[in-house]
């Protein structure tokens, strides 16, 4: 038994590390570092530089331009992304549909889809939840009726994260209302958003932010050759999506990133006549979180080696710890970077601590303060809510 | 990085757990409790058979050359079991001390002697006013014609009522809580100014007492070099942390398990209790507890023998929190969800409840190390 990384591991990271420095742009790492998001341009360039090094879609099979990294290397590239940080490997593309297409398409759809997936020349989204269909997403009503070689969709979608952005969606929707259960009757559709029907409503999420939508569907016309899979085996696909990329679920570089902001900012922040970050509550926060994050990367290691080592394709029930506690750490350190704004953490955006003509009239971390915090509610919300991952934990390991 | 056990150490671990599954039952142990000792020189004699008292000791003296993490394997199965046996002080703790500063002569003439069962030993330093202050000493050794003598009192020593040797830190020279200046003896346990007055932990482990009344030893007494032993006693804390870290994490299965079994066939209201969800996502919680505290145990068994100090001490400060806060929710909640029976001296939740509340004031609690990572913060 040893955790440590060999030396090969070591070496990789730095090449991850020596690769991101080189070719990711020092504003756009800068304004990540305290908090924004990439804008769509610069996250299809960086997925284009990736995809030019091969490693747009290290989780897709060899023959579609997946890598053959062992899972180790996985996290470490990941986490090499996230702690940077860069912008992530696009999730929807990269690996939500990729690896679907990948294991049920048709090959004129993997030949098409695919390429153009790694390289982000489609911009795709998940139409997956309804307003009646949350954590209990097979009780969707989104219809979907063959007429010859079309289906006819008809209903809605909510929650659809970059739908005012999305070139293609793939959604899930009722193709037999009359199945026995409500897991059989659905399918799983590539749907072009151009198509004439579709309409696209803005949600403002809490953090002031543009990021969530709902789209409506209104008689659009989908060709029976963008279903993926079966008619009615839909149910496969999904569960076969939600449970196949888990590797960096925990994103415990995004949370070291966090604390590392929040201890430099504690840095310059005054509190009692010295450094904010030399306050025994400070500090104690800091330690804590220090501890659970060593405690989840071991973890995740943990979790990691069992999965390279079993072959069912299964996914790990323990994947759900890695999704709650990698959550539970994103809003413990966000939280802390808002506490140590103090009161810069009210205001709302940093360009109105500027005076006219734009002259900074703060430091320059203040009104960064409370985005993420604000922002990262939602982690324990999406992806499945951190009270259904305990359900799964319950269903597959303690089985009361 | 690699999670795999040898074939050497599945093999270890399978007979230790068989053992403990026929010999080492609740109702076993509770006999073993009531014998004089405190415990059972049978399985004492069953463990030298194995060869568990020789496993972190070379071979040269008839050890089993094995590392922390075959002692992590042996300890997660005293853990489910709760053994009371004094290995942790034998062999763990003293045998830490011998392992790092005994000169040849001292490892030649004890540890064989451990090895085959014949020899008990205990590791005497904490003394009533310096709570987990490894520095603060006031036990004093001054040199006299052809050794020392020894005066003062130690504190809470485990198992120090059997031992036939005792490992003392004295000081020597210095202030109370100067790291330098403090020095380890071996003392018989049956020394002349030797008072030791044994009782039983809140787990039903025991522990002593020891004073030390101008109690003369040889030259041959000192263990290591005059005045180091901070060091040793630093190294011999986290050789602890880490055999008791896994001793926890066999208590938490154990604790899981059992907690799991009473949800299932517990009935209120006409079903059985773990069919609330509420309970179902505290043992969920419990799980996840346990998981985190087994990965920060196995961090403490690749620390035992790092020798960059500082990433040492601070991965050991991590896992002690993380394993002690795992304990504390896990033991916590475990008595919770069984109600009223947990409370009971009779049945055996409460029992594993105090072994790892010990576990928490040893070495050092959270709160201490919770310090010590803080302060590393600027």
């Amino acid at each position: 038994m040893d955790l440590r990384f060999t030396a090969e591991e070591i070496a990789w990271r730095d090449e991850v590390r020596a690769f991101i420095d080189a070719e990711l742009d020092p504003a756009l790492r800068e304004r990540m570092r305290v908090g924004f998001g990439p804008t769509k341009q610069e996250t299809i360039d960086w997925q284009r530089k990736l995809n030019k090094k091969g490693w747009a879609c290290p989780g897709w099979p060899e023959e579609f331009g997946g890598a053959t990294w062992t899972p180790v290397q996985r996290l470490i590239f990941n986490e090499a992304i996230q702690s940077a940080p860069a912008p992530d490997l696009q999730g929807f593309n990269i690996t939500m549909l990729g690896p679907v297409l990948a294991h049920f398409g048709t090959p004129e759809q993997k030949a098409y889809f695919l390429p153009r997936a790694a390289n982000l020349d489609d911009w795709w989204c998940q139409g997956f939840s309804e307003p009646g269909a949350g954590s209990d997403l097979a009780s969707l009503k989104t219809a979907a009726k063959r007429e010859g070689d079309f289906y006819i969709v008809n209903g809605q979608k909510i929650w659809t994260s970059t739908a005012h952005m999305a070139d293609w969606i793939f959604a899930l929707v009722r193709t037999d209302p009359n199945a026995r259960k409500k897991q059989e009757g659905i399918s799983f559709l590539l749907i072009d958003m151009k198509t004439p029907g579709i309409t696209v409503r803005p949600i403002i999420s809490i953090d002031g932010s543009h990021h969530l939508n709902e789209v409506f569907f209104d008689d659009v016309k989908v060709p029976v050759h963008q279903r993926v899979y079966e008619e009615n085996r839909g149910w496969d696909v999904a569960k076969y999506l939600l449970g196949n990329e888990r590797s960096g679920i925990a994103r415990l570089g995004k949370s070291r990133a966090n604390l590392e902001f929040a201890v430099d900012t504690a840095r310059q922040v005054r509190s009692g006549g010295a450094p904010l970050v030399e306050d025994r509550g400070f500090r104690h926060r800091v330690a804590q979180i220090e501890v659970d994050i060593k405690a989840l990367e071991l973890t995740q290691m943990r979790v990691i080696a069992a999965a390279s080592k079993k072959s069912d394709g299964k996914p790990d029930p323990f994947s759900s710890l890695l999704k709650i506690k990698g959550t539970e750490l994103l809003q413990a350190t966000s939280e802390l970077i808002m506490d140590t704004g103090g009161p810069m953490a009210m205001p709302i955006w940093a360009s109105e601590l500027h005076a006219l003509g734009n002259e900074p009239i703060a430091p320059e971390w203040a009104g960064y303060m409370a985005a993420p915090y604000l922002m990262l509610r939602a982690a324990s919300i999406y992806g499945g809510t951190n009270e259904i991952q305990r359900n799964i934990l319950n269903k597959a390991v303690l089985r009361l | 990085m690699d999670f795999d056990l040898t074939d050497d150490q599945k093999l270890l671990t399978d007979s230790v757990a068989r053992l403990l599954g026929d010999r080492y039952t609740f109702e076993a142990r509770k006999g073993f409790q009531k014998q004089d000792a405190g415990w059972s020189a049978d399985m004492w004699g069953q463990f030298a058979e194995m060869g568990l008292l020789g496993l972190p000791f070379d071979e040269a003296y008839g050890g089993f050359g094995g590392g922390a993490v075959d002692i992590m394997l042996v300890m997660e199965q005293f853990g489910k079991a709760l053994v009371l046996e004094p290995y942790l002080a034998t062999v763990v703790l003293a045998g830490t001390a011998l392992r790092v500063a005994g000169s040849e002569a001292q490892k030649s003439a004890i540890l064989p002697e451990i090895i085959g069962g014949a020899m008990k030993l205990a590791f005497a330093h904490g003394e009533q006013g310096a709570r987990y202050d490894l520095s603060d000493v006031t036990t004093t050794a001054r040199k006299a014609a052809g050794g020392w003598v020894i005066d003062g009192a130690k504190s809470v020593v485990l198992h120090g009522d059997c031992a036939d040797k005792i490992v003392v830190s004295a000081r020597t020279s210095g202030d109370r809580n100067d790291e330098a200046g403090i020095t380890l003896f071996l003392v018989d346990g049956d020394a002349k100014g030797v008072t030791r007055r044994g009782y039983q932990l809140r787990d039903g482990t025991r522990a002593a007492e020891i004073s030390f009344a101008s109690v003369e030893i040889g030259d041959d007494g000192l263990l290591g070099t005059l005045g180091t032993g901070f060091a040793v006693i630093g190294r011999v804390g986290e050789a602890g942390i880490s055999a008791m870290s896994a001793e926890v994490v066999g208590s938490m299965d154990k604790m899981l398990d059992v907690t799991l079994d009473y949800l299932r066939t517990r009935q209120q209201f006409g079903k059985a209790i773990g069919e609330n969800q509420v309970l179902q996502h505290k043992a969920a919680d419990m799980l996840m507890a346990t998981e985190q505290g087994r990965s920060m145990s196995m961090l403490a068994a690749m620390m035992v023998d790092e020798t960059d100090d500082a990433e040492r001490t601070r991965n050991f400060a991590l896992a002690k929190v993380g394993v002690g806060q795992a304990g504390r929710f896990v033991s916590q909640n475990a008595v919770q969800l069984h109600g009223g029976i947990g409370m009971t001296e009779e049945y055996l939740i409460g029992h594993y409840f105090r072994r790892v509340m010990m576990f928490e004031h040893s070495f050092g609690d959270t709160a201490y190390y919770l310090n010590k990572l803080a302060d590393q913060v600027h």
